[in-house]
C-alpha cells in the first residue's frame, strides 16, 4: 500500500508552481490590500499604524466629500439600466436574426463588431455624440439632430447634466416615508444620476452585440421540435418564445448577467475618456475614485479600502454563480 | 494549458530579470534625468538644458527618461516606487514646494544647501521662493522655472468693440460681465471636465479675498477656514459660476479657451502655459492683466532634486548646477514659455507676456499654487479638488466651507 503513487507526486509537483504563484500573487496581494485598507498609510512612506475602520468610514461619510457615496449610486443606476438594456436588446437582435434573414451573417458581424473596440474609443465617439453645446453657440452633437430633425424638446445635458432622480425629504412621500421609519430612502443617494444614463448608453451600444451572440447560440441549440410541439399544441407564436424559449435558455442569460454585471461593477475606462468624474460626481465611479485617490492623492489606505469594498461587491455577484456552476459539473 | 502557461511564465520571468539586471549595470559615465515633459515646447527646453549641459561636461552620456502623463501623476507614481526601491534616476522633477513632503526627504533625498551656498542661489532667488522651497530646515530641489497662476486673460476685440477696459476689481469685473451678458458672449469661459481647472480658478479668488497671507495661513492653520472672508470667496466665485459657460462640465480647459479664440467668450482664467497654446494656435488678439485684486504672483515651480542613492553623483551635482545657472535658465525657459526662477535672466530673450511676467516675479509677493502642489501635501490638494467640483454644481456656501474645514482639520493633524 503506496499512500503516495509516483504519478501523484509528479502531478502535484507540477501544479505547485502556479499554486504558490496564484497564493502570492493574487491572494497574498489581495490580503495585503485589505490590510492597507485598516492603516494610516496617506503618503509614499507606507505607514502601517493600525486605524481600524477609520478609512471605511470616512468613505460612508459626506464630510470632507461625498464622492464615494455619489459613486455607490452611480454604479447602481449604470449597472441596472446596462443590464437591462443588453439583455433586451441583446435578446430582441438575436430572435430578429434567428429567422434565418438574408444575410445574417453580415449583421451578425454588424452588431458583433462594437464589442472589438477598446472602450476608450467607444468612449471618445460618444462623448463626441452626445457633446450638448450651449445656449450661446448652438448645440452639437445629438441635440443639433435634435434640432434639425424639429425635435428640440428632447434636447438636453445628457453626461453634463447633474440633476439627480429622488424622493425629496420634503416632498410629500418623503415625508411620508420618514414618517414611516424609512426616511433613509429620500436621499439624493439613493436615486438616479441622469448623466449616467448617457453612460449606460455607450457601453450598451458595445455590448448588447456580445449578449446577442451568447442568445442566438442558444436559441440555436434549442431543438425545431420543441418549437414545432409547442405550436401543435396550440401556442400562439408568443406563447412559444414565454413559455418555452426564455426558460430554455434561462442559464444563458445567468451567464450574461454575471459577465456584464462585473463588467459594469469595474467600469473605469468608458467613464475615464468619455466623461470624467462628472459635475458633482454625477458621472463618477468607484474604480474611477480609487484610481484618483492612490496615485493622485497619494492616499493609498483609502485607494485600498475602495479597492476592498470593490472586491466584497463583485465576490456577492461572483461566489453564488461558482458555487451553482460547479454544483451543476458535479452533478453532470 | 497551465503546464505550457507556465513554461512560457518561466521563460518571460528568466528574459526579464536579465534584462533588469543589464540595465541596472549602472557604472559608465551617464545621467539619467527623469522628468514628465514630453510633449511640444516641454519637450524642447529639457532638450535645450541638456545641450547647455552637454557643452560643459561633453563625456557623460544623458538619459532622457520621461513618463507621459499631465501633471505628472503617472511620473510620480513610478518615481515613487524607484526611490523607496533604491534604484532611483540621478535627479528628478518635483514641484518646489510641499510636494517634497511626499517622498520622504530626510531619508531619500540630498540636502542642496552647499550648493545653494557655493553657487550663489540664495542671492539670485526672491525671498518668497527661497522659503517656499526649504522643507524642515534644508533646500531640496533647485528650480529651473515658474509659472503663474493668477492670469485674467481676455479677447481684446471684444473688449475694444465694446469699449471695455479689462476689471482691475471684482466690482468692474461684474459690470463688465453684465455687458458681454447683454450681448450673448460668453463673459468667462471655464472647462471642469478634470475637476482641477475649477479649483485653480477658485484659488485665485482666494488669493484676491484673503490676500496672500491669509491664503497661506489657509495650508498652516494660521487662518481658519471658518472664517467670514472665506464664505465670502466663496460667495464670490458663486456669482461668477452664475455667467459662465452652461457646457463647462464637459470641456477640458484648452477646449473652453476655444470659445475666446474664436470670439464667443471674453475672458478666461489659468496658468501662463496659457500663452503657449494661444501661440501654438497662432491668435495674437489676447490680453493679460492679474485676476483682480491680485497684485501677488501665484507662482508654481518646476525644480529637479537629488536622490540619496544617485548612482552618478558627481554627474548629478553637475546637472543641478546647470539648472541653477544663468546659461541654462535662458536657454530652458523662452522655449517652455515660463519664466526663469533667478531674477538675473535678461528679459529680451522673452516674448512680452514673459516679460511682464519677469518684471512682477521681483516685486510682487509670493503665493504658492495648491492645485499645482506648491501649498498643501498631495492628499490634502484631491480632497480640496473634490469639493470644489461639487460646489461647482451644487454651490452650496456653508456645506462646501464645513467640508474645507473638515479636510484642513484632518491633514493638518497629523
Amino acid at each position: 500500500m503506496k499512500g503516495v503513487t509516483r504519478d501523484r507526486a509528479i502531478s502535484f509537483g507540477l501544479v505547485a508552481p502556479s499554486i504558490i504563484l496564484i497564493a502570492v500573487f493574487v491572494y497574498g496581494f489581495i490580503g495585503f490590500t485589505g490590510f492597507s485598507s485598516l492603516t494610516k498609510w496617506d503618503s509614499m512612506e507606507p505607514n502601517f499604524t493600525f486605524v481600524g475602520l477609520h478609512n471605511y468610514q470616512r468613505l460612508f461619510s459626506t464630510v470632507p466629500t461625498d464622492r464615494f457615496l455619489c459613486d455607490l449610486r452611480n454604479t447602481v443606476t449604470f449597472t441596472i439600466f446596462f443590464l437591462v438594456g443588453c439583455i433586451v436588446l441583446g435578446f430582441a437582435l438575436a430572435v430578429l436574426l434567428d429567422r434565418h434573414v438574408r444575410g445574417e451573417g453580415i449583421f451578425r458581424n454588424i452588431f458583433l463588431f462594437p464589442m472589438a473596440i477598446s472602450y476608450i474609443v467607444t468612449g471618445v465617439v460618444w462623448r463626441w455624440i452626445l457633446s450638448p453645446g450651449t445656449s450661446l453657440t448652438g448645440s452639437t452633437g445629438i441635440n443639433l439632430l435634435f434640432d434639425k430633425l424639429g425635435l428640440g424638446f428632447l434636447k438636453w445635458g445628457w453626461f453634463t447634466d447633474a440633476n439627480m432622480v429622488y424622493i425629496h425629504p420634503d416632498s410629500r412621500f418623503g415625508v411620508f416615508l420618514a414618517h414611516i421609519g424609512l426616511g433613509g430612502l429620500a436621499s439624493p443617494y439613493i436615486g438616479i444620476s441622469l448623466a449616467m444614463i448617457s453612460v449606460v448608453l455607450a457601453a450598451s451600444w458595445q455590448m448588447s452585440g456580445y449578449t446577442m451572440a451568447m442568445y442566438l447560440a442558444a436559441l440555436r441549440g434549442i431543438p425545431t421540435e420543441m418549437r414545432e410541439a409547442a405550436r401543435v399544441d396550440g401556442a400562439t407564436e408568443l406563447q412559444v418564445y414565454m413559455r418555452v424559449i426564455v426558460p430554455m435558455i434561462r442559464p444563458v442569460t445567468l451567464s450574461a448577467i454575471i459577465v456584464l454585471g462585473h463588467i459594469s461593477l469595474k467600469i473605469f475606462d468608458l467613464v475615464v475618456s468619455m466623461t470624467g468624474p462628472g459635475p458633482a460626481f454625477a458621472t463618477d465611479v468607484p474604480a474611477y475614485y480609487m484610481w484618483d485617490t492612490t496615485f493622485r492623492g497619494n492616499n493609498f489606505a483609502s485607494g485600498a479600502a475602495i479597492a476592498t469594498l470593490l472586491l466584497l461587491v463583485v465576490a456577492l455577484l461572483i461566489i453564488p454563480y461558482l458555487v451553482s456552476t460547479t454544483r451543476s459539473e458535479v452533478r453532470a | 494549458m497551465a503546464r505550457r502557461f507556465l513554461t512560457v511564465f518561466s521563460i518571460v520571468l528568466v528574459l526579464g530579470a536579465s534584462l533588469a539586471l543589464v540595465a541596472c549595470g549602472g557604472g559608465g559615465n551617464k545621467l539619467e534625468i527623469y522628468s514628465w515633459w514630453t510633449a511640444g515646447g516641454e519637450a524642447e527646453g529639457l532638450k535645450a538644458l541638456m545641450d547647455v549641459y552637454h557643452k560643459q561636461y561633453p563625456n557623460v552620456q544623458i538619459i532622457n527618461a520621461t513618463v507621459a502623463g499631465g501633471a505628472g501623476t503617472n511620473a510620480k507614481a513610478v518615481l515613487a516606487t524607484r526611490l523607496t526601491g533604491g534604484n532611483p534616476p540621478d535627479a528628478f522633477q518635483l514641484h518646489a514646494g510641499l510636494e517634497v513632503q511626499k517622498y520622504d526627504p530626510e531619508k531619500y533625498l540630498v540636502p542642496l544647501d552647499d550648493l545653494y551656498k557655493s553657487q550663489g542661489l540664495d542671492k539670485v532667488f526672491p525671498q518668497d521662493l527661497l522659503s517656499l522651497l526649504q522643507y524642515k530646515g534644508h533646500y531640496w530641489g533647485v528650480p529651473v522655472d515658474i509659472h503663474r497662476a493668477n492670469v485674467l486673460w481676455y479677447n481684446k476685440k471684444l473688449f475694444a468693440d465694446n469699449r471695455l477696459q479689462p476689471p482691475a476689481t471684482w466690482d468692474e469685473y461684474f459690470k463688465v460681465s453684465k455687458v458681454f451678458k447683454a450681448k450673448k458672449i460668453i463673459p468667462m469661459t471655464m472647462g471642469t471636465k478634470e475637476g482641477w481647472e475649477s479649483c485653480h480658478v477658485f484659488e485665485t479668488v482666494l488669493i484676491s479675498v484673503l490676500g496672500p497671507d491669509g491664503y497661506k495661513g489657509l495650508w498652516t492653520g494660521a487662518t481658519k477656514w471658518t472664517d467670514p472672508k472665506v464664505t465670502d470667496a466663496l460667495n464670490l466665485y458663486k456669482n461668477m459660476l452664475a455667467d459662465i459657460n452652461t457646457d463647462h462640465a464637459a470641456l477640458s480647459w484648452d477646449q473652453a479657451l476655444q470659445y475666446l479664440l474664436d470670439g464667443k467668450a471674453a475672458m478666461f482664467i489659468m496658468g501662463d502655459w496659457t500663452n503657449g497654446w494661444f501661440t501654438s494656435k497662432n491668435f495674437t488678439g489676447y490680453g493679460w492683466e492679474c485676476v483682480p485684486g491680485t497684485k501677488v504672483f501665484d507662482g508654481l515651480s518646476d525644480s529637479f532634486a537629488l536622490p540619496k542613492k544617485a548612482p552618478h553623483m558627481q554627474n548629478a551635482l553637475n546637472w543641478l548646477q546647470v539648472c541653477g545657472s544663468q546659461a541654462g535658465q535662458a536657454a530652458f525657459n523662452p522655449l517652455k514659455g515660463s519664466i526663469p526662477a533667478r531674477t538675473d535672466v535678461d528679459p529680451s530673450l522673452f516674448n512680452p507676456y514673459s516679460q511682464s511676467a519677469m518684471k512682477d516675479w521681483t516685486s510682487e509677493p509670493i503665493a504658492p499654487s495648491v492645485m499645482h502642489g506648491a501649498a498643501a501635501i498631495e492628499k490634502w490638494a484631491t480632497v480640496y479638488k473634490d469639493i470644489m467640483n461639487t460646489f461647482a454644481t451644487n454651490l452650496d456656501v456653508s456645506t462646501t466651507q464645513q467640508a474645507l474645514d473638515q479636510a484642513a482639520k484632518d491633514n493638518l493633524a497629523m
